[in-house]
């Protein structure tokens, strides 16, 4: 981490301007704050019962899926793994509807047929929510593939763990996207822990953005918990796709604060471990300080946002609690579409 | 403006617990994320974070209290500045009990239950169009030709397989496909099923219509959980908005003296799947018309071909628009006495057991499934309320396979209709050996589909 942080020093030289405009950073903070809010509520609904099975929360990782998103233009692609919630406020997917799928109900994106794991948005470019590890990585391949076929300059950004990274049909994607030139970022969210197992536990490699190496993919490591880095990572490997010079991948190193999913008690690290990150690498703190230290924003003007997120948060609860489960009738649609 | 903290749920099965300890103390100031308490559950102890800010003003659980119930409420607390209790209060005015109530009915929801929609049935009988002028043409001509049909057609067909470009088919069913449509419709895949198929999925994902060809479908099993968790669940779990249309296809079942891991049909496996169709083409005139269909049909579609039939010739008709229905039966030969139902390469041998039947004085009648989901099973009961006899022919293994399934749709739509239990010829349940009389015992032979038609006909 320190590395990555160091090469991004190096990267963006001595000057004293901050590397971010003042509107950019504010948009970015307003956005992370929305997802962390977000997961906070999911957390306090799920222990009231009102959200069930499974529910990974993204909690300190906020930094990763919105510094990306500030480098992709609509019509891009989004595809993700089951901690998904933070992904789809971040293409613009509404509380509302994230929420009400968590509950189960049928204002939910998928009309509460898919939880917590299982929500899209053709419209928003966000493809899932994928439940089985290492899956949305081919997945994401083909719709870099589609855009290939097509030629129409879009990028698809593939998200997946350190743990999904030892999956063998990661190295196929990876191989056909390298053999097919196909714009895709992969993006390995690196937060340590697979579950309860450690990085160190579970790859042989110590570097895992260098894991394309075989096939000639560029790999970056980018500390994961400074949005600002993520975005400048994200911009050169959006350059490099979009030029047509095949996929790019991004190890993003950052981190989950809360545990693997709901029920899990995190007895693999230490508390101090866990405090030592809020503390020291929090993305919106770091964020925060910047705008107030550096941007010359106000207090008054960062309760204003604060204010907004609290209020889309509430309002996306209120709703998923409002709105009905889904009528029985429900049962039988959407298993197949109708031929016309 | 006050708020209660309620013991929380820690996993999906959770319904009490005990508190372990307190690590904040009445008086004391939280703030969003900070450990207030532990909590042993059946599994493991737990920390109870903090949602919001503000003061606890009352512990109203002491620590070390055991079966504390999820949802009852745990500690006060004050909601300090801002509108952060408000925020609390919000969620803790639902009823608690209420939710359970949901959760509890939602759990019973799975029984049978008369308000319950019954699953969609296959469409009614309608009698097979007459396509005009035929030329005989082989099985493999004919997939090809439905293919370069449905790619002239639509621009987001293309094709992708081990071998289906340069080398222009491990067996020759894409030839000439390269020269037409290009590299970029008609792709060579490195040996990665799993990685070629989710990338096929995904691309699907965006509305285009990609055919995978599996070199055999054995080797579908590397990529079965793209095609299953992926390509057939994604539609319901988007409640409809992301369909995947797309085809898989490629030689399925016995070829000849392959061994067991080359050997095998996979009806039953892909066809037990809501979310998929599956068809299986016997003629030429099947191969055409099922494969653009599969081709043209808005879901993933199974295509189960058969490496022996490829060479085979049938009449097949030559007009251009020609395509056949899925979910729709074919009755190759009509008769009174037994109904013998097949699909795939065994239609051939359940129309030559007709023949040996017929010198006997027994009456066949022949129906060729071709679509394994949906399953026809209103030309099969209408088949069986004539002949009052069935047996299921089929090369796979007899457990749980599709002649299972075809004798118990039968006896749920007609069992009044049946003067014998159904008979099924299937595979042995055993791997496939490689010696060649060995192998020759474990398929379906010939006399024991007539022996099985004598069986329920009592001759």
């Amino acid at each position: 981490m320190a590395q990555a942080a160091e090469t991004q020093q190096k990267r963006r030289g001595k000057a004293k301007e901050p590397p971010i405009g003042r509107a950019d950073l504010m948009k970015a903070y307003r956005d992370m704050l929305l997802i962390r809010r977000f997961e906070e509520k999911a957390g306090q609904l799920y222990g009231m019962g009102l959200i069930g099975g499974f529910c990974h929360l993204y909690i300190g990782q906020e930094a990763v899926v919105v510094g990306m998103q500030m480098c992709l233009k609509p019509g891009d692609q989004v595809i993700t793994s089951y901690r998904d919630h933070g992904h789809m406020l971040a293409t613009g997917m509404e509380a509302r509807g994230v929420m009400a799928e968590l509950t189960g109900r049928i204002g939910g994106y998928s009309k509460g047929k898919g939880g917590s794991m299982h929500m899209f948005s053709r419209e928003k470019g966000f493809y899932g929510g994928h439940g089985i590890v290492g899956a949305q990585v081919s997945l994401g391949a083909g719709l870099a593939f589609a855009n290939w076929y097509r030629e129409d300059g879009h990028v698809a950004v593939t998200y997946f763990g350190e743990g999904a990274s030892n999956q063998g049909q990661v190295y196929e994607s990876l191989n056909l996207a390298a053999l097919f030139k196909l714009p895709c970022i992969f993006i390995i969210e690196n937060n340590k822990y697979g579950m309860g197992t450690s990085v160190e536990r579970a790859s042989a490699s110590r570097d895992l953005s260098q894991n394309g190496a075989a096939w000639g993919i560029p790999g970056e490591q980018v500390n994961g918990m400074d949005v600002i880095a993520v975005r400048e990572a994200g911009e050169r490997a959006v350059a490099h796709c979009r030029a047509g010079k095949g996929p790019y991948l991004l190890e993003m190193k950052t981190y989950r604060y809360r545990g693997h999913s709901m029920s899990d008690p995190a007895k693999y690290r230490t508390r101090e471990e866990v405090q030592k990150m809020r503390e020291t690498s929090d993305c919106i703190e770091t964020a925060r300080k910047m705008l107030l230290e550096q941007l010359g924003v106000t207090e008054a003007e960062l309760k204003v946002i604060d204010d907004e997120v609290k209020a889309i948060v509430q309002d996306s609860a209120d709703f998923a609690q409002a709105s009905p489960e889904p009528p029985e009738s429900e049962l039988w649609t959407d298993v197949l579409v109708e031929a016309k | 403006m006050g708020a209660v903290i309620l013991m929380p749920a820690l996993s999906p099965t959770m319904t009490e617990g005990k508190l372990a300890r307190w690590l904040k103390k009445e008086g004391d100031a939280v703030k969003s994320g900070d450990v207030i308490a532990e909590i042993e559950t059946d599994k493991a102890t737990m920390e109870v974070e903090a949602v919001d800010e503000g003061t606890i003003t009352a512990i109203l659980v002491p620590e070390g209290t055991e079966g504390v119930q999820v949802n009852s409420a745990i500690a006060e607390l004050d909601g300090g500045a801002g509108g952060t209790a408000a925020t609390m209060q919000g969620i803790t005015n639902k009823n608690p009990r209420e939710n359970e109530k949901m959760i509890a009915d939602a759990g019973t929801a799975q029984r049978a239950d008369a308000t319950v929609p019954a699953s969609p049935r296959a469409p009614e009988m309608q009698p097979e169009r007459d396509w005009g002028p035929m030329q005989a043409i082989t099985v493999r001509e004919a997939l090809r030709d439905a293919m370069a049909a449905e790619m002239r057609r639509d621009r987001d067909v293309f094709l992708i397989g081990e071998e289906v470009a340069q080398y222009q088919g491990a067996y020759k069913i894409s030839q000439g496909l390269l020269d037409e449509f290009g590299p970029k419709r008609v792709m060579d895949m490195p040996i990665t099923e799993h990685g070629f198929t989710g990338m096929a999925v995904g691309a699907a994902f965006t509305g285009l219509k990609p055919i995978v060809e599996f070199m055999t479908f054995n080797f579908s099993m590397q990529a079965i959980d793209q095609i299953i968790n992926s390509a057939a669940k994604t539609l319901y779990m988007s409640g409809g908005q992301l369909g995947c249309q797309i085809v898989f296809r490629g030689p399925n079942g016995a070829a000849s003296r392959v061994a067991a891991q080359h050997s095998q049909c996979y009806a039953s496996w892909y066809a037990h799947c809501p979310g998929l169709k599956v068809v299986a083409p016997w003629s030429a005139a099947d191969a055409k018309g099922l494969l653009r269909a599969a081709i043209r049909d808005p879901n993933p579609v199974i295509v189960l071909e058969n490496e022996i039939m490829y060479g085979q010739t049938f009449d097949c008709p030559t007009d251009e628009e020609f395509i056949l229905p899925i979910g729709k039966a074919k009755v190759e030969r009509q008769g009174t006495d037994v109904t013998i139902v097949a699909f795939s390469i065994m239609v051939g041998m359940a129309m030559q057991a007709a023949d040996a039947l017929a010198a006997q004085g027994i009456s066949a009648e022949v129906i060729n499934l071709r679509s394994l989901r949906p399953l026809d099973t209103a030309t099969i009961a209408a088949s069986v309320r004539k002949t009052n006899r069935l047996v299921t022919l089929e090369e796979g293994w007899p457990y749980a396979g599709i002649g299972a399934e075809v004798a118990m749709q039968i006896m749920e739509t007609c069992f009044d209709h049946l003067d014998a239990p159904p008979v099924r010829v299937t595979g042995l349940d055993i791997p496939m050996p490689y010696a060649a009389n060995l192998e020759k015992l474990a398929l379906p032979r010939l006399e024991q589909v007539v022996d099985a038609a004598k069986r329920v006909t009592y001759k």
